[in-house]
């Protein structure tokens, strides 16, 4: 493998020897994305989805801090822990959407409220 | 009566004089209308001891003190030192020598004898006791001025007649006609007092006192008001200002025939015998400081007043104005005759015409007051009772008034035996004599011819008055000669217009007890401006003696025939001559239209100096007040501005900027829990990533 002197392939260089970094930055664009969809997606199941990602985000940054920087498997225990709640409070929440759709016909996160104009 | 009286007595005595009719003026003013007969008696009584008090006083001062002064002076104020004026002291007092004791004695007499006249003749009159108190107040003011031994007090007695004047001249004062005599009398008076006044003035800055000796002897020392011989003669002629307000001379005559509006026992008292005697004694007082300059001003002065108002005398018709114009031209006599230096006459003069001329009015007014009765009997309320075309034929009713008035009237034309012949004579001769020493003849000239009319109109008044038919014979039936207490005075005066109580020479006065009395005083001018002396003036009046005795006898007849001529044996028409001379006879009887003049100039005059300053009040002053008044609005109208637009802009951008921020701020509320998860991610990024907290 020859040496390279450009960003790219510099870049290319790094992708294979995966480090703590490699994970952290993959958790960090997840949880960036996470935040947007939570923030900007009118569906309240889409920004259901949103929290899940943001929470799975979490989890990644837990396995990989256990992996790389722990000495037992603290980080994956909280993950399968995390895992479990994260489906728990998602089983909750659709139940909410659906009584919301109930009340309200809809489920634009806009419209579903009783407060005045 | 001949055992002296120590000086002191005797100017004690004097002071009572003075003080006396204070006393009664003051009783009679505050408690008059309660006293029984109105107080009348009070009055009457003290001025009676007043006379009897003066002639004591003058037969003293004559036996036993002839050529004295005795004097009493206080100190009035004295003032150390004044910061810019210097040493300030006034010292008064009183003096009596020969002239005062004299002139003393004849206001008393002439007073006392107006009281008991108004008893008869102001009967029921509607302010009777106040007419009392100002006879008093009147008598302490001119006694006042006779006695002052300086300038100061005598300038306040000098007041103070002329407000005795005032108040007695607008004694009838619903008459309009009377209250604007009054006011005339004393605004005339005034101008001269100002004259007067300056004169003072200018006495007291150079000898910085007001007393008579004092100041002469000053001037004799050679000490000049502001070092020249000019500002004697100014001096001078200023003090004679007063006179000629006072004794009515030319130009300031005009207020004395307006003057008889006053009941005519006033008219006695103040314009014929006293009062405008003043002026008399004021040049005679003052004679030793008057240079040559002066005295001509003086003798001029005289002579034209004289002219001037024996002219106006012989068209009248009203038989007070007669007198009065009488009265101006005789007083031009006195002055006149002060002015040629023939003091010792002039004041001998003064005393003659007190007598007769007191007469003469104490007189007509007993025939006003006949004829007063006599029309109110007839219930005729238009004829006027002085005017003597009413009247006539009035000597069968009233022998004792037509008697005495014929005595006076004898006296005023200077017809031998009376005592006005003896005064009247020596004026004249005084006259030749200043003539003759001086050139200016005019004056004699003057002097003969106004004796010769003085004699035609007196005599005109007589015949007109007394003698012939009365015009209505049934109100002749109704007059009749008036009581006691009004026909005694006459007499006594009558009497007293007789020549043996001056001299008994009945030709000549110069050895009788006034001329030797009232010798000329030396005058303490400067012999470079000083009159003609006593020596010099003597010889030439001892030459012109028996020259004027026959002229003056010469004119007094002819102006007495042609009288008797016109008007009793009816020769001559007076009618007709009046028409061929209409326009000199309308000239004269509208007394040479001194009233019109006066007020087209001096009256015009000063309606145009009230009416520019009134303007210059209304457009000016008023225009400066309604400025500022308007310049406040201004101001105001600016501040307003000010307030609403800048303060009330400033508090209004204030809250619009609070708005604002509300709007802004507001959108952090949007009621989204989306929105509020982003601000919480974002916070604790920022608490991260910029304060390293976490």
């Amino acid at each position: 493998m020859e040496s390279s002197n450009t960003f790219f392939g510099e870049f290319l260089a790094w992708l294979p020897n995966v480090q703590l970094a490699h994970f952290l930055i993959v958790s960090a664009i997840l949880f960036a994305l996470g935040i947007y969809g939570i923030a900007t997606r009118r569906n309240a199941i889409l920004v259901l989805m949103g929290v899940e990602l943001v929470l799975n985000a979490a989890n990644i940054n837990l396995i990989a801090f256990s992996r790389y920087r722990g000495t037992n498997l603290d980080g994956q225990v909280a993950a399968i822990f995390v895992i479990i709640l994260a489906a728990a409070e998602a089983a909750i929440a659709l139940a909410i959407v659906l009584n919301i759709y109930h009340r309200f016909q809809t489920i634009n996160v806009d419209e579903i409220s009783t407060m005045k104009e | 009566m001949t055992i002296p009286m120590s000086p002191d007595t005797l100017i004690m005595t004097a002071v009572s004089i003075l003080v006396l009719p204070l006393v009664g003026f003051a009783l009679m003013l505050f408690f008059g209308k309660k006293l029984p007969r109105q107080g009348d008696w009070l009055e009457t009584s003290l001025i009676t001891v007043v006379l009897g008090l003066a002639l004591i006083v003058l037969a003293q001062k004559l036996l036993n003190y002839h050529d004295d002064i005795i004097a009493l002076n206080f100190t009035w104020v004295d003032m150390h030192n004044v910061p810019g004026i210097g040493p300030l002291k006034i010292v008064l007092g009183f003096q009596v020598d020969n002239l005062s004791a004299i002139m003393v004695a004849v206001v008393a007499l002439i007073s006392t004898l107006v009281h008991y006249f108004s008893i008869g003749y102001m009967q029921g009159d509607v302010r009777y006791s106040r007419y009392f108190a100002f006879l008093g107040l009147f008598s302490f003011s001119m006694l006042m001025i006779v006695l002052a031994d300086n300038f100061f007090l005598l300038y306040v007695g000098w007041e103070l007649v002329g407000i005795s004047s005032y108040l007695l001249i607008g004694h009838w004062y619903e008459k309009k006609s009377a209250s604007n005599a009054a006011m005339k009398a004393f605004i005339v008076n005034r101008i001269g007092d100002v004259g007067f006044f300056i004169g003072i003035a200018i006495l007291y800055q150079t000898f910085h006192t007001f007393g008579l000796r004092e100041i002469f002897e000053g001037i004799r020392g050679g000490h000049l008001p502001y070092g020249s011989e000019g500002w004697l003669t100014a001096a001078g002629v200023l003090v004679f200002c007063g006179a000629v307000g006072k004794s009515a001379q030319f130009p300031l005559h005009v207020w004395l025939p307006d003057a008889m509006e006053g009941p005519t026992p006033v008219s006695a008292l103040i314009h014929a015998a006293t009062m405008v005697a003043a002026g008399v004694y004021l040049v005679a007082r003052t004679f030793p400081m008057m240079t040559a300059d002066a005295l001509l001003v003086i003798a001029y002065t005289g002579a034209i007043t004289a002219f001037i108002s024996a002219t106006i005398a012989i068209a009248q018709n009203d038989i007070k104005k007669v007198l009065a114009y009488s009265t101006i031209s005789q007083l031009g006599y006195m002055v006149m005759a002060l002015g040629v230096g023939a003091y010792t006459a002039g004041f001998f003069h003064l005393v003659t015409h007190a007598m007769f001329k007191a007469g003469l009015f104490l007189g007509s007014g007993s025939v006003i007051h006949a004829m007063h009765h006599a029309l109110h009997h007839q219930g005729d309320h238009q004829t006027d009772p002085q005017d003597i075309r009413n009247m006539g034929g009035l000597r069968t009713k009233m022998p004792i008034t037509f008697w005495t008035f014929v005595i006076y009237t004898l006296a005023i034309s200077g017809i031998p035996l009376t005592s006005g012949f003896l005064s009247k004579d020596e004026i004249l001769a005084g006259t030749l004599a200043f003539g003759g020493l001086s050139g200016h003849v005019l004056i004699p000239i003057v002097g003969f011819l106004v004796a010769g009319l003085t004699a035609f109109y007196m005599f005109r008044i007589v015949i007109i008055t007394f003698l012939g038919d009365h015009r209505d014979a049934r109100r002749l039936e109704h007059i009749h000669e008036s009581p006691r207490v009004m026909t005694v005075p006459l007499i006594i005066l009558a009497v007293l217009s007789i020549f043996v109580f001056y001299s008994f020479n009945p030709f000549g006065a110069a050895d009788g007890w006034i001329a030797r009395a009232m010798e000329r005083p030396e005058s303490v001018t400067p012999a470079s401006v000083a009159p003609a002396t006593n020596h010099v003036f003597e010889q030439a009046l001892h030459h012109a003696h028996l020259p004027a005795m026959g002229l003056s006898l010469l004119v007094a007849t002819l102006g007495m025939l042609i009288a008797f001529t016109t008007y009793y044996w009816k020769k001559i028409s007076a009618d007709r001559v009046a028409e061929s001379l209409k326009p000199l006879h309308t000239f004269l009887s509208n007394k040479w239209y001194f009233d019109e003049l006066y007020n087209g100039v001096v009256v015009e005059g000063v309606l145009v100096l009230t009416r520019a300053l009134r303007w210059f009040d209304n457009t000016i002053i008023d225009g400066v007040v309604n400025g500022a008044g308007l310049l406040t609005k201004g101001i105001s109208f600016i501040s307003g501005k000010f307030d609403s637009g800048v303060i009330d802009g400033l508090v209004n951008a204030t809250a619009y900027v609070s708005g604002f921020a509300g709007l802004l701020f507001r959108k952090f509320q949007t009621g989204k829990v989306q929105t509020y998860i982003v601000f919480a991610v974002l916070s604790v990024m920022i608490f991260y990533f910029v304060f390293r907290l976490v």
